[in-house]
């Protein structure tokens, strides 16, 4: 087995096991679990045990990956059993034994690549930007700081699926919208610039919208981008309810 | 299995020049375009960036382009083209109304127009102290730049080949006519005729060990252009952003010393004020990242390390919680450190190509010193060299540079589309590309990429860094070759045509190898010091012999031949460059 020839930067490396849920539908009749054993420090990202094991053991093992430090979302995954970024977790708070499943809820194309396709045009449906058809002024158009304080939260947002794919509702029911489009709905719906509130509400106050969320908090937990998620849905709701878009 | 499609225009690559582009492509419907990203184009890098994004509003005090425009020619160590330039710094401010009108959610000043904060480099009247030029958005402006051109693709219809990586470019009968791509998913190869094509996939900081570039900025672009005969302008000119957190090199924004954090070294002294008595912290980023060099080379590193502390604990929690909250979350989540209690350990990390595909002012490519356009081609955002940045980018320069020359590229392929005829296929476009695959599949026994990877990240991090020296850069020059006869072994393990990112992988190390070659023959080369280029053995800038542009080509043995190119200079003659 090849390693690394790089000089270990810190004291306190350890052996560790990982547990990977492995498929590929060209090869394997089911997933199944392998586990590899790789060496690291406890400042290591769990991201950086998937590298050592793709680079030096098994190429095959598969997954989405880029910035490395939680802003593109692109590695969204279960960890021990909760959606989370493998960028953004350290070996030190996961234990000696990880096991590292995909998302659920979505196809499994390999490994821990999920197709996302289903993911993202929920996403589109809800007009996810900017609508304000009035003859722009020749500067900007002026915000206050509360009114820019207003949406703040749910700009955020890295469309990782983190929090869809969490959600027992959604699980229940793929053809529900999911948090993450409600979040990203809410960021136009209180920008107080934009003019398509209507629509967005409309198609969130429909069967597959805002009432199938049940307050369970499971997506407002699994933010890596810590967006009060469950707090944003309730906005939208309210906004429905009592026309409040303030 | 090979697909052929028809475009009239191809973007390849989803970050924020490309996106910028397409959208001007997409107003005029008759112009069939597509954007092809090998990531989904919101997972571009230019979602990490932090800082802002500068234009002469003049929201808080008195500005003007003029001004900008200095300073980015001050920036450039004289370097940058200045016409290039003062387009830049003039379109700056029509281009950020354009982007608000589009969404772009700027933090705000008091009296609701877009928020402004200082930046290292951007100074009034001409160099006398920081001014308030730098737009943003908290600390994430390139995540809302990035979502909101993404967003208004969407409402235009953009068409789009998420997770295609575009691996070669076709050109017959001396124009552009396309690119091979190859479908992460399936491993199908997909050819694509068109009539014009816009390279924008971003930077290649992925050559060092310590960068703050994800590991998709592999060069791809750059490097297909460079095996197809473009030459790479000015690739000795690489920037080290000063303050990357220690060991992981993830970016700390110069924002952070826009609001007032100062860099400490193991004394608890406010060392820039030793070498840039004006602008101290803010001084431009090349003068910043050699000084905390030199301060680690002479044992004032922290506790003797290889790192300095940056300080914004005199900021209080209400700062950097509102304006700086995404720093203030990586140093907790990476570091356990929290920047309103304690200092953060940082070192210079590797940033930002200055160099790479020479274009003109519309984007369109440049194959030699007289500027003669490679009809069909074009470049745009940290992939082109334009050049605006010269031999040191301004922070915010880059996020401009995007939007200014990616919707000037735009406008320049449509007016294109509209009258060019759709070029002939090579035969075989996709010949070549297979054989590449075809070999690096065929071993089975070598070593893995990932090994070659470190040893060149490493050779490149101590020789070709932030201070070159002859001997060191021909240290990397024979290992460079050393690494290129290995990586004609290098084993990848994954067989199959699924979502191989193996393979991609391997095929992305033969970029990275090419280009660390092209900049460590760039550098060599370049016996004098200027901006991001640094040498011990020829400490001064000499404007007699080097004030001029390389162009490094490929020539028929794989050699790489070096011709310059004159600099244009307009308003502002070089001068000594003190801040
Ligand atoms: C951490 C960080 C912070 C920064 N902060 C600032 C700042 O505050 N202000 C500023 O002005 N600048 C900043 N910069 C610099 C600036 O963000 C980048 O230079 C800029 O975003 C690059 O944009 P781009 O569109 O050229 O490339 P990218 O955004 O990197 O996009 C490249 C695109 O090309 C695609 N691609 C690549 N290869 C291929 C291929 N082979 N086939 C198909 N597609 C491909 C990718 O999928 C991606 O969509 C920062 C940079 C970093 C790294
Ligand atoms: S709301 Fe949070 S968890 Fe959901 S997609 Fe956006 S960033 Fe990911
Ligand atoms: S790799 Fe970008 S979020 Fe983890």
């Amino acid at each position: 087995m090849a390693e690394s020839r790089r000089k270990p930067t810190e004291a306190g490396r350890s052996k560790v096991r990982i547990r990977v849920l492995r498929y590929n539908p060209d090869t394997d009749k089911q997933p199944a679990y392998r586990d590899y054993t790789v060496s690291v420090e406890p400042t290591d990202r769990v991201l950086d045990a998937l590298n050592a094991i793709k680079w030096y053991q098994d190429g095959s093992v598969t997954y989405r990956r880029s910035c490395a430090h939680g802003v593109c979302g692109s590695d969204a995954m279960r960890i021990n059993g909760v959606n989370r970024l493998a960028c953004k977790v350290l070996m030190r708070d996961v234990g000696a034994e990880v096991v590292i499943e995909p998302l659920m809820g979505f196809r499994i194309i390999k490994d821990l690549v999920v197709d996302m396709e289903s993911f993202f045009a929920q996403y589109r449906s809800v007009l996810p930007y900017f609508v304000n058809d009035s003859r722009p002024p020749e500067r900007e158009r002026l915000q206050s700081i509360e009114e820019r304080e207003r949406f703040d939260d749910t700009t955020k947002c890295i469309l990782c699926a983190a929090c869809t794919t969490s959600c027992p509702s959604f699980w229940a029911n793929e053809e529900f919208v999911g948090p993450a489009t409600i979040v990203n709905a809410h960021r136009f719906v209180f920008d107080s610039r934009d003019d398509a509130a209507a629509p967005r509400l409309e198609r969130l106050n429909g069967r597959e919208g805002v009432w199938r969320c049940r307050t369970v908090f499971n997506c407002t937990e699994a933010c890596p981008r810590d967006i009060r998620i469950t707090q944003a849905i309730g906005e939208v709701k309210k906004a429905i309810m009592y026309g409040q878009i303030a | 299995m090979i697909h052929t499609h028809t475009y009239d225009a191809l973007v390849v690559g989803g970050g924020g020049a490309g996106l910028m582009s397409a959208i001007y492509l997409s107003r005029d419907p008759s112009i069939k375009t597509a954007v092809i990203s090998k990531l989904y184009p919101t997972r571009s890098h230019t979602g990490a960036a932090q800082g802002g994004i500068c234009a002469a509003l003049a929201n808080l005090e008195e500005d003007h382009p003029e001004w900008h425009a200095f300073d980015t020619v001050k920036g450039s160590d004289y370097l940058g083209d200045q016409d290039a330039i003062e387009v830049m710094c003039e379109e700056a401010v029509d281009v950020i109304i354009e982007l608000e009108h589009m969404g772009l959610p700027f933090s705000r000043t008091p009296d609701g127009k877009i928020a402004q904060r200082p930046f290292g480099g951007h100074t009034h009247h001409f160099g006398q102290g920081p001014v308030r030029r730098s737009c943003y958005a908290a600390d994430r402006t390139g995540h809302m730049i990035l979502q909101t051109l993404y967003q208004n693709s969407i409402k235009n219809g953009v068409e789009f080949f998420d997770e295609y990586q575009v691996v070669d470019v076709l050109i017959n009968q001396g124009r552009c006519v396309g690119v091979v791509a190859y479908e992460v998913s399936t491993g199908d190869l997909h050819v694509f005729n068109a009539k014009a094509v816009l390279f924008s996939t971003g930077g290649f900081g992925r050559v060092w060990s310590i960068t703050s570039n994800a590991f998709a900025n592999t060069g791809d672009g750059p490097a297909i252009a460079f095996r197809r005969g473009i030459p790479l302008e000015d690739m000795e000119f690489y920037q080290f952003h000063p303050t990357g957190i220690y060991k992981l090199g993830i970016l700390i924004t110069e924002g952070v010393r826009g609001e007032g954090g100062v860099l400490r070294n193991d004394l608890g002294e406010r060392f820039m004020e030793r070498y840039a008595p004006t602008m101290k912290d803010l001084a431009s980023r090349d003068v910043v990242a050699r000084a905390i060099n030199q301060e680690i080379r002479e044992g004032r590193g922290i506790n003797g390390k290889k790192y300095v502390y940056l300080d914004a604990t005199h900021l209080g929690k209400d700062v950097i919680e509102n304006k700086l909250p995404d720093i203030a979350d990586f140093c907790r989540t990476y570091l356990g450190v929290d920047p309103v209690k304690d200092p953060m350990p940082i070192q210079p990390t590797a940033h930002y190509a200055m160099g790479g595909i020479p274009t003109d002012m519309n984007g369109r490519v440049i194959t030699d010193a007289s500027n003669t356009v490679l009809e069909g081609l074009y470049a745009a955002g940290e992939t082109a060299c334009v050049s605006v940045h010269g031999a040191n980018r301004l922070g915010t320069n880059s996020l401009l540079d995007l939007v200014v020359f990616g919707r000037r590229a735009g406008l320049d392929m449509a007016r294109y589309c509209l009258e060019a005829e759709i070029g002939p296929l090579p035969e075989n476009p996709t010949a070549d590309i297979e054989a590449t695959f075809a070999a690096l599949l065929a071993t089975t026994d070598g070593e893995p990429a990932a090994r070659l990877r470190e040893e060149l990240q490493d050779v490149m991090q101590d020789e070709v860094g932030i201070f070159r020296e002859g001997k060191g850069m021909e240290r990397a020059r024979v290992k460079i070759r050393e690494l290129q006869e290995r990586y004609a072994k290098v084993v990848v393990m994954d067989k199959g045509t699924r979502f191989n990112t193996d393979l991609m992988e391997a095929w992305e190390l033969g970029n990275l190898l090419d280009l660390a070659q092209v900049t460590t023959e760039s550098a060599i080369n370049r016996t004098e010091s200027r901006g991001g280029h640094m040498r011990e053995d020829y400490l001064t800038r000499n404007d007699a012999e080097w004030l001029k542009h390389t162009l490094a080509y490929r020539d028929a043995r794989g050699e790489i031949e070096l011709r310059y190119k004159p600099v244009t200079i307009t308003k502002f003659q070089p001068k000594e460059r003190v801040y």
